[in-house]
């Protein structure tokens, strides 16, 4: 050590030693960005009781709700048409004496189905379809924002309407409709805000230390895009959800025998003024997941981005 | 503006273009036909087939088609005894104009009530109360609405009739039906947008200058406010059209929507094209007007200027 026979006094430094660990004391340990949108998301209410909801009704709809039941959603017995809700079918019977408990969580698989996937194509196109033409830009951004306004032209709905006339309706023809328009809007949320980045300091920073174009959009540009994604998703999902159990409420989604939050509601609406129950269940555990994904939607928006908040 | 406004028509015409050439050949792809009905002997169903110029080869057609698009003509019902497509929409158009705009109107109207009480009392039980109200009312869809209204207005407390389109009071229910989404989003953008004006200067200098409240509401804060509601006219219009699928359907209303809904469950596949082309030509539309309504209400989003 060269340092030796300069031959400085140890006890200099003591105080600065001392303050330096003060100061990081006070400080506490470094909060990350999500740790700290946890934090703020803990603090909303809402959000984390639908969170516990949204939770709680994957659980049922998916574990809980077939196992503890002994009926089968398909199971037609016509002596016991139309019975209101009992110890032995809580939620009552359909027309065909089929057990509504079971049914109901059965539209509810296929609604909590049609969001993940929505969220799926949300992910894997429209943030991949944003992400290029957002970060090449010129006349390849022109070609495929183009592309993306010609499939807005369409009303979402009717090109899901078109779907099921060309196609067998079913869960399938919906998964193919979703594909077809679902991720637009996550792609041009994502260009815009690639657009943003891509000519910020530390994106340049990052290419002129040689790296490539790829590796700048996943290290850098997706990371910090990444809280807008994850608003974007929440309202995504329940606008999927809507669309599909809009779709087989009229007639047009998932057939019977299967059951859908959206058939099982049209059924029950034409049978309202006799039997209230087949019409109150599906809503409400429909308007439920609803509300869940919107507030929880509102939550997140409010945690990863403090500037929206109002 | 003027360069921006014919670059944008251009796009508008291509897009409406791929979209209808699309959907053309879509209906040529379907499975069966409209006129599969076995009773029908095979000269009959060359007859109807020459009636419809569904004998000519597909390109024929299209490029027929096409031109007749072009004329406003969109080709011959193949359900409803061949009445035009484009006569059948007119004739349905105004019935689900007159619901969509009254629930627009009620929607603005208790939406910005909503909305403004809720700015002024902030982080009060009103607010909250506002807040709750606008979540449940994107939330819960107009297909358990309708059927909820039917039965508390229509059956329990006999204010308005259940179904059918007969008079004005007819109008009523589907409006309403359809106005909760609208009175929940307008409440919910004004509600933010309020509370994000009160806190800038010139309010405190409207104040300070000694106008009374309410001319600040009204005359400034309401009036700032108001500037973004304008992003929310495209999604209203696409709410608004697949909003008349469903409320037209519950409430038995003779509008399009109905239609369409019909002419998808008997496979009129001329009428689920004309529609198709119809609602896509609103929904364009809307986008356009949208966009140029907001370069000239806010000057800084000025749209000459928004190329990169």
């Amino acid at each position: 050590m060269e340092t030796q026979d300069r031959q400085l006094d140890p006890g200099l430094f003591k105080p600065a030693e001392i303050d330096q660990q003060e100061g990081e004391k006070i400080a506490g340990p470094p909060v990350s960005f999500w740790k700290d949108s946890w934090i703020r998301l803990q603090k909303n209410r809402g959000a984390l009781i639908s969170l516990a909801v949204v939770v709680f009704l994957f659980a049922m709809a998916f574990i809980i709700g077939p196992l503890v039941s002994p009926h089968s959603p398909y199971y037609q017995n016509l002596a016991n048409r139309y019975l209101g809700p009992t110890s032995e079918f809580w939620f009552g019977t359909d027309k065909f004496g089929r057990d509504m408990w079971t049914r109901v969580w059965a539209g509810t698989r296929v609604s909590l189905y049609i969001g993940l996937l929505a969220a799926l194509l949300d992910i894997f196109v429209g943030v991949v379809y944003g992400a290029i033409s957002g970060f090449l830009g010129g006349r390849t951004d022109d070609v495929m924002q183009r592309g993306i306004e010609i499939l807005n032209g369409v009303p979402y709905l009717i090109v899901a309407i078109l779907a099921m006339v060309v196609f067998e309706p079913g869960i399938l023809t919906i998964t193919i409709a979703l594909g077809l328009t679902g991720w637009t809007f996550m792609a041009r949320i994502v260009r815009g805000r690639m657009m943003q980045l891509k000519n910020q300091e530390f994106a340049l920073a990052s290419r002129s230390l040689g790296a490539s174009g790829l590796r700048v959009v996943w290290k850098h540009l997706i990371p910090n895009s990444l809280g807008l994604i994850v608003i974007n998703l929440m309202f995504t999902i329940p606008s999927a959800i809507f669309a599909e159990a809009f779709l087989s409420f009229i007639g047009l989604g998932i057939q019977v025998p299967e059951a859908s939050l959206g058939s099982l509601i049209s059924d029950g609406a034409a049978e309202l003024r006799f039997h209230p129950g087949l019409l109150w269940f599906p809503s409400a555990i429909f308007c439920l997941l609803m509300i869940c994904f919107n507030l929880l939607g509102d939550g997140l928006r409010d945690a990863l981005d403090p500037k929206m908040r109002k | 503006m003027v360069r921006y406004l014919t670059r944008r028509f251009v796009y508008m015409f291509v897009a409406l273009f791929i979209i209808i050439s699309v959907t053309f050949f879509i209906s040529k792809l379907l499975p069966g036909s409209p006129f599969a009905d076995p009773k029908l002997t095979p000269e009959v169903r060359d007859q109807l087939f020459e009636k419809y110029g569904l004998d000519e080869p597909v390109y024929v057609q299209y490029l027929k088609y096409m031109g007749n698009v072009l004329q406003g003509d969109l080709g011959n019902s193949f359900f409803f005894e061949s009445r035009p497509v484009m006569q059948m929409i007119l004739t349905r158009l105004p019935v689900s104009m007159f619901i969509g705009i009254q629930a627009v109107i009620f929607g603005l109207i208790l939406g910005m009530v909503l909305g403004t009480i809720a700015a002024l009392r902030h982080n009060t039980l009103w607010d909250t109360l506002a807040v709750v109200v606008a979540i449940i009312g994107v939330s819960v869809p107009t297909f358990v609405l309708g059927p909820v209204l039917q039965y508390w207005l229509g059956l329990k407390l006999g204010l308005f009739p259940i179904a059918f389109f007969d008079s004005y009071i007819y109008s009523i229910m589907p409006s309403l039906a359809l106005s909760v989404f609208v009175i929940s989003t307008v409440a919910r953008f004004i509600r933010t947008e309020m509370l994000e004006v009160m806190g800038q200067d010139y309010i405190t200098l409207a104040k300070a200058k000694g106008l009374s409240g309410l001319a600040v509401i009204v005359r400034h804060v309401l009036r700032n406010a108001m500037i973004p509601l304008v992003t929310v006219m495209a999604p209203l219009t696409i709410y608004l059209i697949t909003g008349s699928l469903v409320v037209e359907q519950i409430f038995v209303v003779p509008g399009i929507g109905e239609q369409f809904v019909q002419s998808v469950v008997v496979s009129d596949y001329s009428m689920i094209l004309g529609t198709t082309i119809f609602f896509s030509v609103m929904f364009i539309l809307a986008l356009l007007i949208q966009d140029i309504l907001y370069g000239i209400i806010d000057p800084r989003i000025r749209v000459a200027g928004a190329k990169e």
